[in-house]
């Protein structure tokens, strides 16, 4: 069966990697890559925690086919902290208590992200529809939906 | 570089243009890949053992909308998300934009197309499961086995269809472009489906839909769903509603209703045109979606619910729209 040379780029370097056909994004990039950010909850497209962003929209790595992803730019949660500062909705999440056991943040933070990129004062509604697709087994979403009202005043405020 | 174990191996390949892939489409075991939300999580469940995968994501020509006066055209690729943010699709024929921002949660419409929700799979709570679950039954008649653990007295598959496009285009009287070896044909998007939960899609083998052509509205359109998780979830009942409303009383309704058998059913509307939309109009209506629509025990939730809820849903949306 195929085999294939697969340049993507991944965090804004392009790369070349050999992948088999059947190889899923998740699994690409957490094995091949090696970046075990990206996180396989449900493993069927129901929980959202393998969120990344594929050409800025979010998209679930575990039901994507790494082959379909050539020549497309794939963002993760890795991307996110520079020069060893968290990015806004980073710290917002740790300061607003916005992880619990942390599973489902590297997506939660990809589908705000996302959000926060074409609307950077989100209504509740609007932060709420955004991360619909994204299950937390935890704790409810009251302090997942104020991290990001907090991230949203930080970028307001200027912060980076 | 290891692979999951559970997903089955393939050849991908990625067409560059309509006629490559309908050639290709033509191998026995080849199965059409757009944004893969369908289909991947069939593969990885053992579901789908196709010998190639077709990706028609790469393909100039399908992702476009392209309208002339107030009919569109609408390529095949054109992911959910774009169509349930277009302004002119939203105010134009609303049932058909709240159907596309009712699909799942933003990352599968950001990956979901048009074609692959008119394509989707039919989903049964015996069907969509691991292997390990599947093989403790014994299969069942739509992967495996021999008996449908629904209906298991019949010989009949009862998985149901459960996109939500298909109902807004079947009352938007939409046709559809399907593509193969031999050419493009034209059919009504209703005539895509087939009463048989195991091959319920009216299509040959290396035919591919490339393109959803809607005539200009006439009179108000809308889409309402139930489901278990509001959030992000496939129907148990879909409806939508195309109304025509005159002076006093309706003049025209279509009424399509999706998620309660294998193809999505047309409900007859001659008991409720000519009169005026009031209760009992809209109840009149429920007791013919009712009597219309057969869901069987196809999701954990019981099939009297769905039925109950479609006719719920199609007299709400009646009185939405007239009001």
């Amino acid at each position: 069966m195929g085999t294939r040379l697969l340049e993507v780029t991944v965090n804004g370097r392009t790369r070349c990697d050999a992948v088999d056909d059947a190889t899923l994004l998740v699994d690409y990039l957490r094995r091949s890559v090696g970046l075990t950010g990206t996180k396989q909850g449900c493993d069927g497209g129901e929980c959202g925690a393998c969120t990344v962003l594929v050409d800025g929209a979010p998209r679930l790595a575990c039901i994507t086919l790494a082959a379909s992803m050539a020549g497309r730019s794939i963002e993760t949660i890795e991307s996110l902290a520079a020069a060893g500062r968290m990015s806004p909705l980073q710290r917002a999440f740790h300061e607003h208590l916005g992880a619990q056991c942390g599973y489902c943040t590297p997506g939660m933070i990809m589908s705000a992200e996302a959000l926060l990129r074409r609307d950077r004062a989100p209504t509740e509604d609007a932060i709420r529809a955004a991360l619909a697709g994204n299950l937390c087994r935890c704790t409810g979403y009251v302090k997942i939906v104020e991290s990001v009202q907090a991230a949203s005043r930080a970028l307001a405020e200027g912060e980076r | 570089m290891t692979i999951d174990a559970t997903t089955p191996r393939f050849e991908f390949r990625r067409a560059a243009s309509v006629g490559e892939a309908v050639q290709w489409l033509a191998t026995p075991g080849a199965r059409v890949h757009a944004g893969g939300t369908d289909l991947v999580p069939n593969l990885r469940r053992g579901l789908e053992r196709p010998s190639i995968v077709v990706d028609i994501g790469g393909i100039a020509g399908l992702a476009g909308i392209a309208w002339r006066d107030d009919a569109c055209a609408i390529g095949a690729t054109v992911t959910l998300a774009r169509l349930a943010a277009d302004a002119r699709v939203a105010s134009t024929y609303p049932a058909l934009a709240e159907a596309a921002a009712a699909v799942g949660a933003p990352a599968h419409r950001s990956a979901g197309t048009v074609g692959g929700n008119l394509c989707a799979d039919t989903r049964c709570v015996h069907y969509n499961q691991g292997a390990w679950w599947r093989g403790a039954v014994g299969g069942c008649l739509k992967r495996g086995g021999d008996v449908c653990h629904v209906a298991p007295q019949g010989r009949r598959c009862h998985a149901a269809f459960c996109g939500d496009l298909a109902p807004a285009l079947i009352a938007l009287s939409a046709e559809l472009d399907v593509a193969s070896y031999g050419g493009v044909r034209r059919m009504a998007a209703v005539d895509l489906y087939r009463d048989d939960g195991a091959a319920h899609l009216a299509l040959l083998p290396g035919e591919l839909v490339t393109a959803v052509r809607l005539p200009p509205p006439d009179g108000v359109s809308g889409y309402r769903k139930a489901r278990v998780r509001g959030s992000i979830d496939f129907p148990l009942a879909g409806v939508a509603i195309a109304l025509r409303v005159g002076q006093r009383s309706i003049e025209r309704a279509i009424v399509a209703v999706t998620g309660v058998g294998p193809r999505p059913v047309v409900v007859g509307t001659e008991a409720i045109v000519g009169r005026r939309v009031d209760d009992e109009t809209a109840a009149l209506l429920a007791t013919r979606v009712e009597q219309s629509v057969k869901p069987m025990r196809t999701t954990a939730t019981p099939a009297a619910y769905r039925r109950q809820v479609a006719g719920v849903l199609a007299a709400r949306l009646l009185r939405t729209l007239a009001a």
